[in-house]
């Protein structure tokens, strides 16, 4: 094993543990009334699996590859549009009792479904 | 990897994207901020997306050829993928999003599955350290992907029922321990130098097979309630996989990502099993329901049933109201009809707040989400520790399908097998109205002892057809008074 492979290596351990230490301060300080969309938000986060999927397809080099790189990126997107969406729409329904008198501005879509 | 402008601009591409994930994540920490840290972190996703096609210049000689094909799979895929997730995403019910969160721990299981095993058959991974990696990202990846596509089946009620069997715990083990033999032998096979038997690709195949199949036994036996444990903890494998794969290719935004995500999902893994007294290990490998059917529990006196319209006037005339949604709402969507009726009751002067126990729903935070679709505004909502103590300085309790998570007997039964689970203390309020479909034991199979106390009532019914005549009753007065 190469020198520069081994420190790599720590390397992404060091990463690891600092992002999951990150995540778990930052996913401590949710409080419970958003778990939902903190959930289909992480699952959102976890959508970049998609890029992964985009350089492993780009480099397959034959048609076992070229499948199963397909199905990835086409998972990957579901995944990463799919918890964009919801979570889009949960967070936009959480209102306190003040600001439900107030117009929801720039949101045309949201005034009209309160119209009807 | 040599540095040239394309692989700078997708490293750079790839730093902005984490950095926003995190800081958009960081903005979910209270309503307000919620929604601008979503869209933060869109963009950062956008970003990275639109510069992992700059891959293009930089792929393997071994792929050139293929370059064109490639393209034009990876943006179809994505087009399909994304634009048809999208508009799924846009329109499901908000009562469906536990089996919608499943479906995309399993998408993306899935596509670090796919990765995974694309560096396994085009050989790209060396050494021992990147072998195992990849190969544990895969096992993790496809676990959770046909594992979630049963935890969506038996959300979305495609499968009715628990699937026991005895003996049941030995055969997930032996599946398991199979699929862990062929990853050490994939890893070891060739290093020895002695006969792979079967060409390799065979072996990788069998590797995946038996890891989705594991997958699959090992969340057959876990009930409904369960689900909320469940969620998470293929949330945080599918979060792990990701970052194990972004070790494999070298990605950190990949790592950085899925490990974040790792850490949430334990530890919201942690806090449901927490919020049950029971351990992840108990709820995954213990047949709960089957258990518990050993304590019945004697209990003495009759479930004494109201009219819905007496509940619901007396319910107006009360000082003050708390009321504890659980699963029948959701599976009623009663959760319009309950807002219509607290608001009559909010105009005749009556305090109401909502309770939320952690594990109410089939996912973590599933009541607060129906709730603030129906449009309460979340300062009514309380979570079980800030109100608990309210209860009994409280007129009534208005119970709408929940059952375990307000059964007196895990406070005072040490042979109940939910002893020792923190409840709403619903059973301490003047008068107790439960909204239930009919006689019967809630999830754990435990008879719940508040459904015979003296202070208790129930109202037996749809919840949202029962809500409906609560509302005509208390609106009848109005009318009557005018």
């Amino acid at each position: 094993m190469h020198f520069d492979i081994a420190m790599g290596g720590l390397i992404a351990l060091y990463v690891f543990m600092l992002a999951g230490f990150a995540g778990w301060v930052i996913i401590g300080n949710v409080p419970a009334i958003l778990h939902t969309p903190l959930m289909s938000g992480s699952n959102f986060v976890h959508g970049i699996v998609v890029v992964g999927g985009v350089f492993a397809l780009l480099n397959a080099n034959n048609a076992l590859e070229q499948a199963i790189g397909f199905f990835t990126v086409l998972l990957g997107a579901g995944n990463a549009a799919g918890g964009y969406a919801v979570t889009d729409r949960m967070l936009a329904m959480f209102k306190t009792s003040g600001s439900r008198a107030k117009p929801h501005h720039g949101h045309g879509k949201v005034h009209h479904l309160k119209k009807s | 990897m040599v540095i040239t402008f394309s692989t700078l601009t997708i490293g750079l591409a790839n730093l902005l994207a984490a950095f926003l994930f995190l800081f958009g994540l960081k903005r979910m920490s209270s309503p307000v901020t919620a929604p601008s840290g979503i869209r933060i972190a869109g963009v950062g996703m956008i970003a990275a997306v639109l510069a992992s096609f700059l891959y293009v210049f930089s792929v393997d000689a071994s792929a050139q050829s293929h370059l064109l094909v490639n393209v034009a799979l990876a943006l179809v895929a994505m087009a399909v993928g994304g634009v048809g997730a999208w508009f799924v995403g846009r329109k499901v019910a908000m009562t469906a999003m536990p089996q919608m969160v499943a479906i995309y721990n399993g998408m993306g299981g899935g596509a670090a599955g796919g990765i995974a095993a694309i560096e396994l058959f085009g050989s790209r991974t060396h050494g021992v350290a990147q072998l195992a990696v990849t190969l544990l990202g895969g096992l993790i990846g496809a676990v959770s992907m046909s594992g979630s596509v049963i935890a969506w089946a038996k959300l979305d009620g495609v499968l009715k029922k628990p699937l026991r069997f005895k003996g049941q715990q030995i055969a997930n083990g032996l599946v398991f321990l199979a699929g862990i033999a062929v990853g050490g032998w994939i890893i070891l096979g060739p290093m020895s130098g002695a006969a792979m038997i079967l060409p390799m690709p065979t072996w990788i195949t069998l590797f995946f097979g038996l890891t989705l199949l594991f997958g699959i036994m090992m969340t057959l036996p876990i009930g409904g309630a369960d689900m909320p444990v469940v969620i998470s903890i293929y949330n945080a494998f599918t979060g792990l996989a990701v970052g194990l794969d972004g070790f494999v290719l070298q990605n950190p935004a990949l790592m950085i990502a899925g490990m974040v995500v790792g850490a949430a999902g334990l530890l919201l893994t942690l806090l449901m099993a927490k919020a049950m007294n029971r351990s992840v290990t108990n709820v995954i490998f213990t047949n709960f329901g089957a258990t518990a059917k050993a304590h019945h529990g004697a209990v003495k006196g009759t479930e004494r049933p109201v009219e819905a319209s007496d509940a619901g006037i007396k319910m107006r005339y009360a000082a003050s109201v708390i009321i504890v949604p659980g699963y029948g709402l959701a599976a009623a969507q009663g959760q319009q009809k309950l807002y219509e009726f607290v608001k009559l009751l909010l105009a005749a002067g009556v305090k109401v707040r909502f309770a939320i126990h952690p594990v109410a729903g089939r996912m973590p935070g599933q009541m607060d989400v129906l709730l603030a679709e129906a449009g309460v505004p979340y300062d009514m909502i309380f979570q079980l520790d800030d109100i608990n103590a309210d209860f009994a300085t409280t007129d009534v309790a208005l119970v709408i399908g929940a059952n375990d998570v307000v059964n007196p007997a895990a406070r005072t039964d040490k042979s109940s097998p939910i002893f020792g689970m923190p409840i709403l203390n619903a059973d301490k309020a003047k008068q107790v109205y439960v909204i239930k479909r009919g006689q019967g034991k809630g999830y754990s199979g435990v008879v719940n002892g508040l459904f015979y106390e003296p202070n208790c009532n129930m109202v037996y019914g749809d919840a949202q057809a029962v809500l409906i005549k609560m509302i005509e009753a208390v609106r009848g007065l109005g009318a009557a008074a005018a």
